[in-house]
C-alpha cells in the first residue's frame, strides 16, 4: 500500500506491504538505523521515536499508521553540527555506554520534558520506566534529564 | 574538558569522544550494515528450536519448510554432516552444532533455514515437524544429580565437571567445626538470570576469494576468530572477523555460539552472503544464561564473633551444555571463598551439574559475585546468631591492611587490601548509626514500612583471565594523526577515549587526533578482547607502554632531523614536537617525523605487555530498604558504594561502571530471575515476562570514592567493570532480610520479591 510520511523533515511517498512495521520502515527502507530493536513485546523503548510530536515505540506501529504523519529520529535532532539540548546533556552527563539504547532513551526523554518541563527526580524515574538500559545504571540518564530541564 | 596545560589528563573527568556518534546517528551494530558492499544482496539465516526440554529426536520434516515463500535452503544437521563434537572441559561430553539425536533444552537450534528476508525465514521456520520421544527433564540440579536418566549418557553421570578431579582437597567430617562454640548453616539460592545485553545476537558472513569474513557482536573477535576458523576448518588467516558497534556484552558475548559458528559453512553451500540476528524471545533461551549456583554454606566461630571455619559446597547449573558457566565456580568462586576475611579454615567442594535448561556462560561477575553472596550471606547468619551488629562481626574477622601480597588459606592471592577503610568510609557517607536509629525507631512503633540496612564488604579478582597481558601498537601519520591498534574491545567502557587519553599524555597528541581500531583480526590478530575487568589494567596499560616505546622511537629520528644527539632530544608535550634540550625554537612534529621515518617503514611501534598476576579490587556496600510488612513490597531508598579500583585514569567513566554494576547486582538481588516450569518450559522468555530492572526500580546511587593503588601494573588500575555487581548484591539482600530479622526472618532468597517476603514473614510467624 501507498503511504506518505515526512521523516526529519523529509516527506517519502512509498509502497509498503500492510504488515510492515514503522520501525522496520525507518531502519530498512529509509536506512535510518540509528532507531533500534531491542525486544519483541514492545518494552525496551530502544525503537522510541517522534510521531507528529509525541513520543512512540515505533515497533507497536504499523508504517501504514503512519501515514500523512510528521516522524522524527534521532538522526533528525542535531542542527548541522549542534547537538539538540537533551544530546548535549546526555554527553556531559555520560548518559550512555553501549549506545543501544540511546536514541530511543533521548526521544523518551525529550517527549518527556515536552509533558512535564520540571520533572522531579522519581518524575523522570517512572517516566523512563519504558526504555530500559543494560549499562548506566539509568542513574546519569536521570541526571542528564534532570540537567537538560535545568534542575542540576 | 579538564584538560590542564602542562599537567597530565589521567584522572580527570573527560567526556567520551565515541559520544556525538552514538548520540546523533547512532551506532554502527552488525544489523544496521546496511551499505556494507560485500553483504549486498545478503539472504537471511532463521533457525527452528527445539521446543521441549529434553527428547530423544525421532525424525525431523521439512519437506513443507523447503516449499516456503521465498526459502533458499533448509539444512538439518544430517544434510550438513555435522558431527558431534567433544566438550573442551569434558569431552565425555558431545553435541552436534544442531541438535540431531537428542534436544537437551528449549530453544536449542535444529535446523537452518536460509531465506531471501528475514519474516520468510521466521514463516518456514514454525514449519518444521520434529517428532520427539519425551524425556524426563530436569531445570533442578538435585534432581538431575538423584536421577539415572542422564542428559549425556557417555558422561555416565549429570555431574560433569568436580573440582575434587582438579586436585582440590574433598570435604572432611564434623571435626572440621568441632572448636567452634556456634555454627550456622544456610541452602542459598544464587539464582540463575539473563544477561541481557539491548542488542541482542547477530552477525554476518561473506566468502571473498575463498577467504570468510565474518562480521560479529562479540567481546573477543580473535577468540572467536580461532573458534570460526576450526569449525570452517580454515586457517587462522583465512577467516577475518570485524566487530561492529557492540550493544553491551556482558560476558555472553565472550564465546561464539552454533548459530554464529554455522554461518560460513552455510555461505559456503548456498553461494550468498548470510545475515543472521535472534529475536529478543530467541535471546533470552539461546543466549547463555549467568549465576545459576545453590550454595550450602556454614560457618562456625567464638561467641564474641571471631569466624574459625567456613564450609562452602557449590552446585553449579550447567544448563545443557558445558559452556563458561561450567569452570566459573572452580576457578572463581573456589579461590575468592575467603573474601576478605581472614579465616583460619575453609573448605570449598564444587560441582558442576548439567540439567534441561539454557547452558551458562559468564556473565557480569562471573563467579566473583556467588563467592562474594556466600560469604557475606554466612557472615549475616553468623552476626545474627550470635545478636551481634553485622559490621561488628565483619571489623573482627577482616585482614587487616596490605600492601604486600597476602594469600588466603584457600591459596588465593591477593595484591594490596585495606578493607576496613573502604567499610569506614561506607559507614560514614551513609551515617550508619542514625539509620540503625531510624530503625529501632520504626521497629518500636510497629510501623508498617520497616527499615532495612545491607553491609557487604567485597574482594574480587580482574585480569585473571588468559592471556595475561595485552598487545597495543600506535602508529603516527604523516598529517600528524596517531592510530592505537588495542586487543581490547570495548561496547560500552569507553576505550576510544581512555585509550587516546592514554596515549596523549605520553605523545603529547591532542585526543581528537588519536583514533581506535579494535576487533578486526586482519588489523588486530592478536588480543585477549574485554572481559574480566582485564582492559584497562592489561589493554590500557599496554597502551600507555608502547606510547612511550614509541616517543623513544621518535627521538632517534628527531635527533637525524636535527642533527643532535639522542640523548639531549625532549619531547614537549604541550606543542607535540620534538626539540634539542634548551632550543625550543627549532622543533619538529609528529607530522614531520612520521614523514622522515616513512622510508624506515613509518613511525609505528607495538608489543606485548605482560602482567605477572591479576589484580583484586575491593570495597563496601550499604543498601537501605523500606519493606511493608503487610505486603512484602520492597523499595530500594539509598545505594552507598565504595569501590576501590585503584588509581582512577577517568571518573566520569568509573563512576558509569560502578552505576551499571550497581543496577546489574541490585537487579538480581530484587527483581530478576529466569524461571522454567516443570517441564523446562521458559517462563520468562521475553522481556514481558523477565523482570528487567528499570529507572523506577533505583535510586541515585552514591559513590565514595578511595585509591588504593596496585603495583602490578604502571597505571596502579585495577578493574571496575564488575565491583559494582559483587559488591550490591549481597548488600540489598541482606538489607531485605534485615527490614524483616525482628520478626524472625533469618534468610529470603533471591530475587527479594514481594511475595518471597511476605511468605517469609508469615512463616516466620508461625
Amino acid at each position: 500500500m501507498k503511504i506518505s510520511v515526512t521523516v526529519n523533515g523529509k516527506k517519502h511517498d512509498s509502497d509498503v506491504e500492510p504488515r510492515t512495521l514503522l520501525v522496520h520502515y525507518i531502519r530498512e527502507t529509509l536506512g535510518l538505523t540509528g532507531t533500534n530493536i531491542g525486544c519483541d513485546t514492545s518494552s525496551c523503548g530502544a525503537c522510541t521515536i517522534h510521531v507528529d510530536g509525541q513520543s512512540a515505540k515505533s515497533c507497536t506501529m504499523l508504517a501504514a499508521q503512519a501515514d500523512g504523519s510528521t516522524v522524527t529520529t534521532i538522526e533528525g535532532l542535531a542542527k548541522g553540527d549542534t547537538m539538540h539540548p537533551m544530546q548535549q546533556a546526555f554527553m556531559e552527563n555520560h548518559g550512555l555506554q553501549c549506545g543501544y539504547c540511546t536514541p530511543g532513551m533521548v526521544m523518551a526523554a525529550i517527549g518527556l520534558l515536552d509533558e512535564n518541563p520540571n520533572p522531579s527526580e522519581e518524575d523522570v524515574r517512572i517516566g523512563l520506566e519504558g526504555n530500559l538500559c543494560r549499562c548506566t545504571g539509568y542513574h546519569n540518564i536521570v541526571q542528564s534529564v534532570l540537567s537538560c530541564a535545568g534542575k542540576k | 574538558m579538564g584538560v590542564t596545560m602542562g599537567g597530565s589528563i589521567l584522572g580527570n573527568r573527560v567526556l567520551r569522544k565515541e559520544d556525538p556518534r552514538f548520540l546523533t546517528v547512532g551506532g554502527k551494530y552488525v544489523d544496521d550494515l546496511l551499505d556494507e558492499a560485500l553483504l549486498k544482496g545478503a539472504a537471511h539465516v532463521t533457525y527452528a528450536r527445539s521446543s521441549v526440554a529434553h527428547a530423544k529426536v525421532l525424525s525431523i520434516d521439512v519437506s513443507d519448510t523447503k516449499n516456503m515463500p521465498g526459502v533458499i535452503a533448509v539444512y538439518t544437521a544430517a544434510d550438513l554432516g555435522l558431527e558431534a563434537t567433544p566438550n573442551n572441559f569434558n569431552p565425555t561430553v558431545a553435541r552436534t552444532m544442531l541438535a540431531s539425536t537428542k534436544v537437551r533444552y528449549v530453544g536449542e537450534p535444529i535446523v537452518a533455514i536460509v531465506s531471501e528476508t528475514r519474516e520468510q525465514g521466521e514463516d518456514a521456520a514454525e514449519t518444521v515437524i520434529v517428532d520427539y520421544d519425551i524425556l524426563p527433564a530436569f531445570t533442578d540440579m538435585e534432581e538431575a544429580l538423584a536421577s539415572s536418566t542422564l542428559i549425556y549418557e557417555e558422561a555416565g553421570s549429570n555431574a560433569v565437571f568436580d573440582s575434587t578431579a582438579l586436585g582440590n582437597p574433598d570435604f572432611t567430617g564434623d571435626e572440621f567445626f568441632k572448636d567452634c562454640e556456634v555454627v550456622v548453616s544456610e541452602k542459598i539460592n544464587n539464582q540463575r538470570v539473563a544477561p541481557c545485553p539491548l542488542e541482542v545476537r547477530g552477525s554476518a558472513v561473506a566468502w571473498v576469494d575463498g577467504r570468510l569474513f565474518q562480521w560479529l557482536s562479540t567481546q573477543h573477535a580473535q577468540g572467536c576468530r580461532d573458534v570460526l576458523a576450526a569449525v570452517n576448518g580454515l586457517e587462522a588467516g583465512q577467516l577475518r572477523v570485524i566487530t561492529p558497534d557492540v550493544g553491551g556484552g556482558f560476558g555472553a558475548k565472550i564465546g561464539t555460539y552454533p548459530e554464529e559458528q554455522l554461518l560460513g559453512i552455510l555461505s559456503k553451500k548456498v553461494g550468498r552472503a548470510l545475515r543472521w540476528r535472534e529475536t529478543r524471545s530467541e535471546s533470552m533461551v539461546a543466549l547463555g544464561h549467568g549465576r545459576a549456583q545453590v550454595q550450602t554454606v556454614t560457618i562456625g566461630g567464638t561467641k564474641d564473633g571471631k569466624v574459625l571455619a567456613y564450609r562452602l559446597h557449590v552446585l553449579q547449573d550447567c544448563g545443557a551444555w558445558l559452556d563458561f558457566g561450567t569452570i566459573l565456580a572452580p576457578f572463581m568462586t573456589r579461590p575468592m571463598s575467603s573474601g576478605v576475611y581472614a579465616i583460619p579454615a575453609i573448605e570449598c567442594r564444587t560441582t558442576s551439574i548439567v540439567t534441561n535448561t539454557t547452558p551458562t556462560v559468564a556473565y557480569r561477575g562471573a563467579g566473583r559475585p556467588e563467592a562474594t553472596a556466600a560469604i557475606e550471606r554466612a557472615m549475616d547468619l553468623f552476626a545474627l546468631k550470635l545478636g551481634m551488629d553485622p559490621v561488628d562481626v565483619r571489623r573482627k574477622n577482616l585482614i587487616p591492611k596490605f600492601d604486600q601480597p597476602h594469600t588466603t588459606v584457600i591459596g588465593q592471592t591477593y595484591d594490596v587490601g585495606d578493607y576496613e577503610k573502604s567499610l569506614d568510609k561506607v559507614l560514614e557517607a551513609a551515617n550508619y548509626k542514625k539509620l540503625r536509629e531510624e530503625q529501632a525507631k520504626r521497629r518500636a512503633s510497629g510501623d508498617t514500612k520497616q527499615l532495612g540496612i545491607g553491609i557487604s564488604v567485597y574482594v574480587e579478582i580482574t585480569g585473571g583471565v588468559p592471556p595475561m597481558g595485552e598487545e597495543a601498537k600506535v602508529e603516527v601519520l604523516e598529517d600528524g594523526r596517531a592510530i592505537v591498534y588495542t586487543g581490547t574491545s570495548p561496547h560500552g567502557q569507553g576505550h576510544e577515549t581512555s585509550w587516546a587519553m592514554l596515549a596523549s599524555e605520553q605523545t603529547g597528541i591532542p585526543m581528537d587526533k588519536i583514533d581506535l581500531v579494535w576487533g578486526d583480526t586482519d588489523l588486530v590478530p592478536v588480543g585477549g578482547g574485554t572481559m574480566g575487568s582485564r582492559s584497562l589494567q592489561q589493554g590500557g596499560a599496554a597502551v600507555y607502554e608502547m606510547s612511550a616505546q614509541l616517543v623513544e622511537k621518535a627521538k632517534k629520528v628527531a635527533a637525524k632531523l636535527l642533527e643532535a644527539n639522542e640523548a639531549d632530544i625532549v619531547l614537549d608535550k604541550d606543542n607535540a614536537a620534538f626539540h634539542v634540550v634548551g632550543t625550543p625554537a627549532v622543533s619538529k612534529t609528529w607530522a614531520d617525523l612520521a614523514v622522515a621515518a616513512k622510508p624506515d617503514g613509518g613511525l609505528v611501534h607495538g608489543g606485548t605487555l605482560t602482567v605477572e598476576m591479576p589484580t583484586f579490587p575491593f570495597g563496601a556496600h550499604i543498601a537501605v530498604v523500606e519493606v511493608d510488612t503487610e505486603t512484602g513490597k520492597v523499595r530500594h531508598l539509598r545505594h552507598v558504594a565504595c569501590d576501590d579500583a585503584g588509581k582512577v585514569l577517568n571518573p566520569l567513566l568509573l563512576e558509569g561502571q560502578i552505576h551499571g554494576g550497581v543496577a546489574q547486582g541490585t537487579a538480581q538481588a530484587l527483581l530478576e530471575e529466569v524461571r522454567y516450569d516443570g517441564d523446562g518450559n521458559p517462563i520468562t522468555s521475553n522481556l514481558a515476562d523477565y523482570a528487567f530492572i528499570s529507572a523506577a526500580e533505583l535510586p541515585s546511587i552514591e559513590v565514595v570514592h578511595m585509591e588504593t593503588p596496585t603495583f602490578v601494573n604502571a597505571l596502579g588500575a585495577k578493574g571496575i567493570g564488575e565491583s559494582g555487581t559483587i559488591g550490591s548484591t549481597p548488600a540489598v539482600q541482606s538489607a531485605v532480610i534485615d527490614a524483616v530479622s525482628h520478626l524472625g526472618v533469618s534468610h529470603i532468597n533471591m530475587p527479594t520479591t514481594a511475595e518471597r517476603v511476605w511468605s517469609a514473614i508469615q512463616s516466620a510467624k508461625k
